[in-house]
């Protein structure tokens, strides 16, 4: 739990030196309180004060890694419950369930398809995150074999390890220790030695519990053996429970500052009719998981599962946006047509995509509307006559050009006039309004 | 150590909102937010209404269309499909082909359309107009002249023809949609504009606009989610309406609803990316405080109702 002014400053030295830069320790306090200032300014705190103030200024779920290197999954630091509060932080990992009681090929099959599984939408990178590789065969030599081959066909994709037999955990967590998997499947009966392996192994642990009250006992128990990077299961598997048990947990991380629960959240969706696992998923993604394991991952899932995830997961005060400037898509030449449309992604990626779509090569001017579309940017005066006028003005096109044709969106027909207005010289045709009329539009030409 | 349950107690509740005559439908009534049942109580499961349209459903992609092929030619037999053979727990009757750019069919034709739907089934009824803002002022209080007693669900008024809408819906004793644009005020604006007509505001039903996934979904979620949270934390009586979710016609518009594999490798097999793009909507939007659910798919339908099954 934050502390407040006065908290902190009654464990500060108290000797108003002023080497901190500020005049008064309570000044300083008042300053560190809100989280401007930083607590290494003052050279006389005692180890005491450090250890107080570093604990409660920690955040209220802590921050685990999952994976090393560019696909490495960022979990915990969130602090709100809504997304229109604050930004949501850490997007929810998407983990594919192999067993190592499947045979080599279907297991070939899972791997290519999370190899595969990038795509771009809107401008962002978007892949299946990690392979959840269970001991579904209880077999310890069988699970390190297929842990070890997994790891050398996708050597980037990070790792679950999902066993609660500490034999299997240790040989299979010690080929593959470098890649920093999470070991899942510390519960009450085997706490100890898994804890010992992480530790050993400097590797997060995933907690198994089977309730809130004997999962709060677990993580307590752990981080007393030493294991602070910790991933939390409750047990929940029912739709139901998971509400419960997730929404429980994050307010009590995040308003009560409960620390026993202040980690990751696992969730478990698989499921046998596939549009229901779909939707379990999507619970986890709206309602706070950290790590959310599927049975399978087809394309069409992927899609739409990634593309729920990006939205919540955006900025509510700051739409996603491109860069303001004039695109080239195909290879225009001086003759191309130009059209403008806002900076607003959605629209931009609608647009450009659909251009593409036609082959014409054409110039797309984007014009910064601080991210509204198009007509939201117009009545919000953003996507003006006159604003139109000076970015095309200042941005030198007329000399890159041969004509003086501005193609613009058919929602805004309205400005035609005002921009020919303020543009000497130039014309301006109206497009359609949707941007799916734009191929038969551009071809038409 | 024992957990202790961090419960929340709120101030405010979900208004229970009914249709229908013979069989019906409540939604709403709720005390905390969506399926917490945990903490308060919740009454009544989320209600799934099957959209059906006046005129046959040309524009919608063939994912969706096929299912309705051979009854989707005249809205009576399309909704008798719906309710007989899917088991729909109510019909949306949407008045598409009134837009002045559709069909442009008249009010009176429209309230024929809606009798001769309304003989034929027992399930609770919503009409929807063609959200022109003259023309459903016409239409819909012709619709609701023609279902007077039948305890329908009408919409959707809007800030720029309520008057009219709410006038025929107390004449004729419906419950009213009513629509705003992804705005907590506006939405609240509309609903202290409405009951200042004398309309019970225990009788009204809120659309904050939906959208599509990936195509604004966030901001109708957000909007969703704040006004359940100041229906239920501020105790603001003007918001504690059952919201509605018009999942269908925003989800299958997009192009992932409807682009083949060919045109859209990234998205794989058209059928079920369809079905999903839909299901996914309705399931996210639910979890936000939607409780009326307008829907198209009976795959997406179907897997919803699983969902709130294990949700309840
Ligand atoms: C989401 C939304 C918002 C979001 C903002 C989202 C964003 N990042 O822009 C929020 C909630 C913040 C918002 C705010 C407002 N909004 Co608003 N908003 C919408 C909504 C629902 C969807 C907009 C959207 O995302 N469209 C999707 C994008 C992709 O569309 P697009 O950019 O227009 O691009 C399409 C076409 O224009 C075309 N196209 C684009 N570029 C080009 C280029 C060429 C050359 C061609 C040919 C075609 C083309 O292709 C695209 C796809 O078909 C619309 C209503 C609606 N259903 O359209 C209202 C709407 C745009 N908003 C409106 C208004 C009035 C406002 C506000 C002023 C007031 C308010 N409370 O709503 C504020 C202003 C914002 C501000 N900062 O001051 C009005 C605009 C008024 C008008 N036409 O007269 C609308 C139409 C709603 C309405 N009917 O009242 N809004
Ligand atoms: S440096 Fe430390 S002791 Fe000196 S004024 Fe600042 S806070 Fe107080």
């Amino acid at each position: 739990m934050a502390l407040s002014g006065v908290e902190i400053f009654k464990l500060l030295p108290k000797t108003n030196c002023k080497k901190c830069g500020h005049p008064t320790c309570l000044a300083f306090a008042m300053k560190l309180a809100q989280r401007q200032a930083s607590l290494d300014l003052c050279p006389d705190v005692s180890e005491e004060a450090k250890k107080v103030l570093g604990e409660a200024s920690a955040p209220p779920i802590r921050p685990v890694t999952l994976g090393t290197g560019d696909k490495a999954v960022k979990m915990g630091e969130e602090t709100v419950l809504f997304r229109h509060d604050k930004k949501f932080v850490h997007p929810c990992a998407f983990a594919v369930e192999v067993k190592d009681s499947m045979s080599d090929s279907e297991i070939n099959g899972v791997v290519e398809q999370v190899l595969n599984s990038e795509i771009d939408r809107v401008g962002q990178k978007l892949r299946v995150d990690a392979i959840f590789i269970s001991n579904a065969s209880g077999d310890a030599g069988k699970f390190e074999g297929v842990v070890k081959a997994i790891a050398a066909k996708a050597p980037a994709v990070p790792l679950i390890l999902s066993t609660t037999n500490p034999a299997a955990a240790e040989a299979a967590v010690k080929a593959v220790a470098d890649k920093k998997p999470l070991l899942y499947g510390a519960n009450e009966s085997n706490a100890d030695a898994m804890a010992g392996i992480a530790k050993s192994h400097k590797i997060s642990l995933g907690v198994a519990a089977t309730s809130l009250d004997s999962l709060t006992a677990l993580t307590e128990k752990i981080k007393g053996l030493g294991v602070e990077d910790m991933v939390m299961d409750s047990g929940a598997r029912t739709a139901k429970e998971m509400l419960r048990d997730n929404t429980y947990i994050r307010r009590a991380a995040v308003k009560k500052g409960n620390k026993s629960v202040g980690y990751p959240v696992i969730s478990f969706a698989q499921r046998d009719d596939v549009m229901l696992e779909t939707l379990i998923a999507s619970l986890g993604i709206t309602k706070y998981s950290s790590i959310v394991v599927l049975s399978s991952v087809e394309r069409w899932k992927n899609l739409a599962l990634f593309t729920l995830r990006q939205n919540i997961y955006t900025d509510p005060q700051v739409p996603l946006q491109v860069e303001q400037k004039i695109y080239k898509i195909g290879e225009p030449s001086a003759d191309a047509p130009l059209m403008i449309t806002s900076n607003f992604s959605l629209t931009y990626f609608i647009v450009s995509g659909e251009i593409e779509g036609s082959k014409v090569p054409v110039r797309l001017a984007v014009m910064d509307t601080e991210g509204l579309s198009v007509l939201t940017g117009w009545a919000a005066g953003k996507f003006t006559a006159s604003k139109i006028a000076q970015f095309i003005k200042d941005s030198g096109i007329e000399n890159e050009i041969s004509h003086r044709e501005l193609i613009i969106p058919g929602y805004v027909s309205i400005l035609s006039g005002a921009i020919e207005d303020k543009l000497a010289g130039w014309k301006v045709t109206v497009g359609p309004r949707e941007a799916n009329g734009i191929a038969v539009f551009l071809k038409s030409r | 150590m024992a957990f202790t349950a961090p419960n929340e107690t709120y101030s405010g509740k979900v208004y229970q909102v009914e249709a229908g005559t013979e069989k019906t439908f409540v939604i709403g009534g709720e005390n905390v937010l969506p399926f917490h049942s945990f903490e308060g109580n919740v009454p009544n499961r989320p209600v799934i209404a099957y959209e059906v349209q006046d005129v046959p459903p040309e524009d919608w992609p063939d994912t969706v269309k096929k299912v309705y092929d051979g009854v989707s030619g005249n809205p009576v037999t399309w909704a008798k499909h719906c309710q007989d053979k899917l088991n729909a727990k109510a019909i949306a009757l949407r008045l598409i082909g009134t837009h002045p750019d559709r069909e442009n069919r008249s009010a009176e034709e429209a309230a024929a359309t809606v009798k001769e739907v309304l003989a034929a089934i027992n399930v609770p009824l919503i009409i929807l107009g063609s959200n022109h803002i003259e023309k459903d002022t016409s239409v819909l209080v012709a619709a609701a002249e023609a279902a007077k007693g039948k305890n329908c669900f009408i919409g959707k008024a809007l800030e720029e023809n309520y008057k009219t809408i709410v006038a025929a819906c107390l004449a004729n004793n419906h419950k009213l949609i009513a629509m705003s644009q992804l705005d907590i005020n506006l939405s609240k604006q509309l609903n202290i504009l409405i009951t200042q007509m004398g309309f019970d505001k225990e009788k009204l039903v809120t659309d904050p606009m939906c959208s599509a996934l990936g195509y604004g979904l966030d901001y109708t979620y957000s909007v969703m989610e704040r006004i359940r949270l100041a229906a239920l934390t501020q105790n603001d009586v003007t918001m504690q309406t059952p919201m509605l979710g018009d999942i269908g016609m925003y989800a299958w518009k997009v192009k992932e609803a409807s682009a083949p594999e060919s045109e859209l490798p990234i998205g794989g097999s058209l059928e079920p990316r369809g079905i999903a793009w839909e299901t996914v909507t309705a399931g996210a939007l639910m979890m936000a405080g939607a409780e009326l659910l307008i829907m198209r798919h009976p795959e997406s339908v179907k897997a919803l109702e699983k969902f709130i099954d294990e949700l309840m």
